[in-house]
């Protein structure tokens, strides 16, 4: 798969963005022509995508895209029918399940999951957890981590995301959306993915909570960290993007960089940003 | 009254002079029940959700057939229908094992909230917010990990209240162990009010000894709510 627009580094100032010189960094995760159906309903009609090291890459498109069940797939939260997903030049190979479904490899599934951290749009915090156990539990029963380098990482963490040490011992339960949602980005950081996925991280949120969580993935854009983003917030992906992606109906109708916000080339995503952008 | 207590005060409480016997022995047999049941129902209620149907079926059958009887049946056909059978006498160990009555009501007990304690736990993983799993599994737990330190203490916690429900009914229901000859408060008072036509007495202090018991139990749980269901108390201000 060849992208028809240079991909960007993220370390320039989005005013620069337009004449930053492309990214050369080595290709992280390769995505190649990812279907899946539900039933007869496809909902991804092969979807391609190339990420490079600190590529902040914007997955947009209107509710019914299939933008969600892509970045799914991606860590096989969704299993893809057919398509293939490389990350660092390792192959996730898929083979037979039980079912007939194609079924990633067990042990490079787990692989994968260590190293792409995921944000969700609901947070998905477990709710019976304090918020320090929760960054906590993946670094210290997946990766092996010792409690107190687990403790360490996290408070470093919660710090990053801005929140206050003594929210370390609350319930979830007890914390505003946005507040949640920047836990859940301290417990994907606390993982040290390769990449970051988030999925649709501001949407479940109030208005004006939007913002904090916003600043918070803008800082760990600028740190030239690798992110996958759905979002609906396209002033934000226009700032952060080195790509965009534009899915309608299960394709990649238009992609390449953050310009193409500004000057779409296809009749549908120009449509779909006169009705958003008013 | 008086007499009463002088006569039975102590088999009532400990020993009727040939072993346990009255709230010692109840107690006995509730923990043991408790104990038993709560650690067979563990496995039992993940099989009871898995999704793979030659685990989940058997479980079913099980808590169907033992929430679809009476407990008294239940005790009636370990005491004395299994060693009616000639398999059982002729086997040494099964011989063994069902020729003693306490040996029988633990088993009958145990098998019975077991089963009632599967539907609560597996009615509590199902509860589990789905998001929850998927998290858990998009950060690489799965397999006994995802169950051990996500499924099971989420679900654990939520179960805190019916479980005590079932924990209280278990306790009262021990009290069918005296059809077993097994000496426990109610085989206290029967014989106390055999021997000394004090019924209301005889079976009153039977009743307070229970309530003692409900009382420490309810308490008890009140204690580990406070201390692992506070996740889903509501903020206040």
């Amino acid at each position: 798969m060849t992208l028809s627009a240079p991909a960007l580094s993220i370390h320039d100032s989005p005013t620069q963005r337009a004449v930053a010189a492309p990214n050369t960094a080595a290709i992280k995760l390769t995505v190649e022509a990812l279907h899946k159906s539900y039933g007869d309903h496809e909902v991804l009609k092969g979807v391609s995508l190339q990420a490079r090291k600190g590529d902040v890459i914007s997955l947009i498109g209107a509710s019914g895209s299939g933008k969600s069940t892509f970045l799914r797939c991606i860590n096989f939260l969704e299993q893809p029918d057919a398509g293939s997903i490389t990350l660092d030049e390792q192959t996730i190979e898929m083979r037979q399940g039980r079912a007939g479904a194609r079924a990633p490899h067990p042990a490079q599934l787990q692989n994968l999951r260590t190293r792409l951290a995921m944000v969700f749009q609901h947070f998905n915090l477990w709710s019976h957890m304090t918020v320090l156990e929760n960054i906590c539990l993946a670094p210290r029963r997946v990766l092996g981590v010792s409690a107190q380098e687990a403790e360490a990482r996290a408070r470093a963490y919660l710090d990053k995301v801005g929140l206050p040490s003594r929210a370390a011992d609350q319930y979830p339960a007890f914390l505003s959306g946005g507040q949640q949602q920047r836990v859940a980005i301290a417990r994907a950081l606390a993982m040290e993915p390769e990449i970051i996925l988030f999925d649709e991280p501001t949407s479940a949120l109030d208005p004006e909570l939007v913002g904090e969580v916003l600043k918070v993935i803008q800082t760990l854009a600028e740190e030239g960290r690798t992110m996958l983003m759905v979002t609906h917030e396209m002033g934000f992906a226009r700032q952060v993007s080195s790509q965009v992606l534009f899915l309608h109906q299960g394709r990649v109708e238009e992609q390449g960089s953050a310009e193409i916000l500004d000057q779409p080339q296809s009749d549908r995503l120009r449509q779909f940003l006169s009705n958003r952008l008013k | 009254m008086i007499e009463l207590l002088q006569e039975y005060g102590s088999a009532y409480l400990y020993s009727d002079g040939g072993g346990l016997s009255g709230l010692a022995m109840t107690l006995w047999l509730f923990i043991i029940t408790m104990l038993l049941g709560f650690c067979l129902s563990l496995p039992l209620a993940l099989a009871r959700v898995s999704r793979q149907v030659w685990l989940r079926w058997p479980v079913e059958l099980y808590t169907y057939l033992f929430r679809g009887t009476p407990l008294y049946i239940q005790l009636l056909i370990c005491y004395t229908g299994l060693y009616g059978l000639e398999v059982v006498r002729d086997h040494a160990l099964l011989d063994q094992f069902f020729r003693n009555a306490l040996n029988c009501t633990l088993l009958a007990f145990v098998l019975n909230t077991c089963a009632y304690t599967v539907e609560i736990f597996a009615g509590a993983i199902r509860n589990i917010p789905h998001g929850e799993i998927e998290a858990a599994q998009a950060y690489g737990l799965h397999g006994w990990r995802l169950n051990l330190f996500v499924i099971l203490p989420a679900a654990l916690r939520r179960s805190i209240p019916a479980y005590s429900n079932e924990l209280i009914l278990m306790l009262h229901a021990t009290s069918l162990a005296f059809t077993a000859t097994i000496a426990d408060i109610l085989k206290v008072a029967r014989d106390a009010n055999a021997a000394t036509f004090l019924t209301f007495q005889a079976f009153g202090v039977a009743a307070l000894l229970y309530m003692l018991l409900s009382f420490a139990l309810v308490g008890a749980f009140r204690l580990a709510e406070r201390r692992w269901m506070r996740f889903l108390v509501p903020a206040r201000g």
